[in-house]
C-alpha cells in the first residue's frame, strides 16, 4: 500500500533533485503515516512547500482563465495557501477576495457578485463549504441559478488525522439532492484544469469537489470533457468500476491488477455526480452485468446510491451484480489518509479485493 | 416623484406624495393578504415609509430595463415583507398590477418571499434571514470592480441582526471599504416571539455598527422627511466606509390594534375587520399611542 513512499538513502548528501524528492517525502509522510523522529539528514518542510500537492493547479489555472475572461473572480476563507488561490491572488489581486474565516459570508458574497455578471469561484475545505455553507449554496446559488462555483477541497477523509470536523464524507450526498446544482469531482490536475475551463459557461451553480492536491495522474493531458458525460478511462467486459474523484486512479490500478489475473475490468470516471450520466451507467451494466461503484464519500446517498437508483429504475429487467465501496455511515477513526483508504478498502488493493468477490 | 439626483429639500407636495404611497403600500398589503389567506402585515407596516421614500424618492430605477447594470440594487433581506414591495413594483411599471390578482396561487410568480427569477425589479431572492447583507457586499464589490457608481441597498429587520452571518458581512463590508453599500435597519423592535430586546437583544445598534467600522445615522423610520434627509446625507459612492441607517419604527404602524403587537406578524383580516383596517389605513398615520 505504500506506493507514495520513496526510500531515501540515510546519510547520503542529497543533490538538488534528491532534496526536492526529500521535501516531498516529508509531505507524503503525513499522507502515509511514515514520519519518524531522528532523521539527521532530512530537511524540514514548512507550509510553503507545494511540491507534494501537484494537483492544486486551481489558482494557477484560474489566473490563466482570468487573463482572458474578465468574469473570473476568486474568493476564499483564509485558506488561500492551502488551496493555492494565492497563485491567482498574485496575478489578479483586484479580483481576489479573502473574506477571512467566514464561509457562509463567502458563498453568499459570491452569489452577489454572480448576480452582477461575474463567475466567482469560492473555495474552502469541503467540510465547511458543503456542510457549513449548505443553505447558502442551496438558497443563494442554486435556487436563483447563480453561476457560483463552490470549490470544496480536501474532501472526503483526505484530511486524515485532522478528524471528523475536517472530513466531508457527507458532501456528495447533500450536494446531489440540491436541485439545479451541478456536482463534479476533479480526478487529477489535468482534469481539474478541464473542469475549471468547462465551468466558465456552464449554466447555474456548481459544486466542485477536490481532493487533497496529491492526486496521482490519470490524464496525461487536459482531457476534452463535457460536464454530465462520463469518461470511459478503461474498457472492460467482465465488470465495470464506476468511480469518481480521487478513487478513479486506484480503481484503474485495481483494473490493471485484475487484468493480470485474466479479468477484463472497465473503469468509468463518473466525474459528474449530478446530473448523473445514466446512459453511461446503463450501457456499462448492459455490457458487463456487474457494476462496482467507488467513492471517497459516505455510501449513504453518494455516487453508489445514485448509480443504484439508476439501475433499479431502468426497467431493463436485466440482473446486475452491484456493490459499492465508500465510507460507511459512521465516523472515521484517527489515522493518516493512506491508512484510512486501506482501512475502508478504497485503495487499489481493497478495490481489487471487492472486485474479485464480484467476479467469482 | 422626486428625481434621484434632486439636491433640493423636498417640497410639501413631494412629502405628501410619499405619505400617500406609504398608505398605498399598507392597503395593498391588506388586499393581497386576503387573496392569499395570510400575510405579513406588521412587517410591511413598519417599512411602508422606508419603501415609499426609497422607491419614489431616492433609488436610481430602470423599470423598462430591470437588469440595467447601472441601476441601484435593493435587497429585501427581510423577504417576508415582499407583499408590500410587489405593489410598488407594479405601480412603477415593472409589471402589470393585474399580475398580482392571483398572488400566491399555484404557479404565480409572487410568493410570500420574493424570487428574482420570476419577479422583475427583484434584484435578489430572499427569505432566509441573515443572507441579504452578504449579497449586498457581493453586489457592492461587483459595482466597484466594474467601475459602476450604483448604490446597493439592503433592508434588514432588527431581529434579523441575531443572525451571525449579518456580522460576517458587516465585518467584510468595512474591510473591503464599501461606501457604495447602504444598510437600512427596520428597527421595529419585534420578532415573532415578542420584543427583540426580550428574545435576543440587538442594541446598542449605533455602537455595534460603529465598532464594526460603519458610519451610522439614526432616524424616525416613519418620518418621510427624515428618511429623505438621511439618504441625502450619504457620502459619495467612492467613499470607503459602509453606511447604515437605523430607522426606528413600530411594527404594525398605521393600524392601532397591530402596533407593537406580536399577534399580527402573520394573520388574515376578513369581513368587517378588513373594512375597518382599510378605513384606518386610508385615514393616514395617527399619532402613536403609548404602548401598554
Amino acid at each position: 500500500m505504500s506506493e507514495d513512499t520513496t526510500t531515501l538513502p540515510e546519510g547520503a548528501a542529497p543533490d538538488a533533485a534528491a532534496a526536492a524528492a526529500e521535501a516531498a517525502q516529508e509531505q507524503s509522510d503525513i499522507f502515509n503515516g511514515t514520519g519518524r523522529t531522528g532523521l539527521r539528514n532530512a530537511r524540514s518542510s514548512d507550509g510553503n512547500d507545494t511540491r507534494a500537492i501537484p494537483a492544486f493547479v486551481f489558482g494557477e489555472e484560474l489566473a490563466d482563465l482570468a487573463d482572458v475572461d474578465p468574469r473570473v473572480v476568486v474568493l476564499t476563507a483564509d485558506l488561500a495557501r492551502a488551496n493555492r488561490a494565492v497563485d491567482f491572488a498574485e496575478r489578479h489581486p483586484d479580483r481576489f477576495f479573502n473574506v477571512g474565516i467566514a464561509e457562509k459570508n463567502m458563498i453568499t458574497v459570491a452569489a452577489g457578485l454572480a448576480s452582477c455578471g461575474y463567475v466567482p469561484f469560492a473555495a474552502t475545505f469541503a467540510s465547511f463549504a458543503a456542510l457549513l455553507g449548505c443553505e447558502q449554496i442551496r438558497t443563494d446559488c442554486a435556487y436563483p441559478k447563480m453561476p457560483v462555483r463552490v470549490v470544496g477541497h480536501h474532501s472526503g477523509v483526505s484530511m486524515g488525522f485532522y478528524g471528523t470536523s475536517h472530513h466531508s464524507p457527507e458532501d456528495l450526498g447533500i450536494m446531489r439532492t440540491i436541485a439545479d446544482l451541478t456536482v463534479v469531482c476533479a480526478t487529477d490536475a489535468n482534469h481539474l484544469r478541464a473542469l475549471l475551463r468547462a465551468s466558465l459557461d456552464h449554466p447555474g451553480a456548481m459544486y466542485l469537489r477536490l481532493g487533497r492536491g496529491r492526486d496521482r495522474d490519470v490524464y496525461d493531458e487536459v482531457p476534452d470533457l463535457t460536464i454530465g458525460k462520463a469518461i470511459t478511462v478503461r474498457p472492460g467486459d467482465d465488470l465495470t468500476i464506476i468511480a469518481t474523484g480521487t478513487e478513479v486512479e486506484p480503481s484503474l490500478r485495481a483494473a490493471e491488477a485484475l487484468a493480470e489475473s485474466g479479468h477484463s475490468v472497465g473503469v468509468i470516471d463518473m466525474f459528474t455526480v449530478s446530473p448523473l450520466d445514466t446512459e453511461a451507467v446503463l450501457s456499462a451494466a448492459a455490457r458487463t452485468g456487474a457494476v462496482l461503484t467507488v467513492e471517497e464519500a459516505n455510501v449513504t446517498n453518494g455516487l453508489g446510491t445514485a448509480v443504484a437508483e439508476c439501475l433499479f429504475q431502468s426497467g431493463t429487467g436485466q440482473p446486475v451484480r452491484f456493490r459499492k465501496v465508500g465510507i460507511p455511515d459512521a465516523y472515521v477513526p484517527v489515522g493518516p489518509p493512506a491508512a484510512l483508504y486501506a482501512h475502508y478498502g478504497l485503495d487499489a488493493a481493497g478495490i481489487t479485493k471487492t472486485a474479485k468477490e464480484m467476479l467469482v | 416623484m422626486r428625481h434621484p439626483e434632486d439636491t433640493q429639500p423636498p417640497t410639501p407636495d413631494q412629502l405628501a406624495l410619499l405619505a400617500d404611497r406609504a398608505t398605498f403600500i399598507r392597503s395593498e398589503t391588506v388586499r393581497l393578504a386576503a387573496i392569499a389567506g395570510a400575510g405579513h402585515y406588521t412587517s410591511v407596516f413598519s417599512i411602508a415609509e422606508i419603501l415609499a421614500t426609497l422607491y419614489y424618492g431616492q433609488l436610481r430605477l430602470t423599470p423598462d430595463e430591470p437588469r440595467d447594470p447601472d441601476r441601484d440594487r435593493v435587497i429585501l433581506s427581510k423577504g417576508h415583507a415582499a407583499i408590500g414591495l410587489y405593489p410598488v413594483l407594479a405601480d412603477l411599471g415593472y409589471f402589470e398590477p393585474s399580475a398580482l390578482d392571483d398572488y400566491t396561487r399555484l404557479g404565480s410568480p409572487f410568493g410570500d418571499h420574493p424570487d428574482m427569477k420570476k419577479v422583475p425589479g427583484i434584484d435578489f431572492s430572499s427569505g432566509s434571514l441573515g443572507h441579504g447583507l452578504s449579497i449586498g457586499v457581493g453586489m457592492a464589490l461587483g459595482g466597484r470592480l466594474g467601475g459602476r457608481d450604483y448604490r446597493t441597498w439592503v433592508l434588514l429587520g432588527d431581529a434579523e441582526l441575531n443572525e451571525g452571518q449579518v456580522w460576517e458581512a458587516a465585518m467584510s463590508a468595512a474591510h473591503f471599504g464599501l461606501g457604495n453599500l447602504v444598510a437600512v435597519v427596520d428597527n421595529n423592535q419585534l420578532g415573532i416571539d415578542g420584543m427583540t430586546r426580550d428574545t435576543m437583544a440587538v442594541e446598542p445598534l449605533r455602537e455595534r455598527f460603529e465598532s464594526f467600522g460603519w458610519e451610522v445615522q439614526r432616524v424616525d423610520g416613519h418620518d418621510v422627511g427624515a428618511l429623505l434627509a438621511a439618504y441625502a446625507a450619504l457620502p459619495d459612492t467612492a467613499h470607503r466606509v459602509p453606511q447604515v441607517i437605523v430607522a426606528d419604527t413600530v411594527k404594525g404602524r398605521g393600524v392601532r390594534a397591530m402596533e407593537y403587537s406580536p399577534d399580527w406578524h402573520v394573520g388574515n383580516l376578513v369581513g368587517e375587520d378588513y373594512d375597518d383596517v382599510m378605513a384606518e389605513i386610508a385615514a393616514g398615520l395617527r399619532p402613536l399611542e403609548a404602548r401598554a
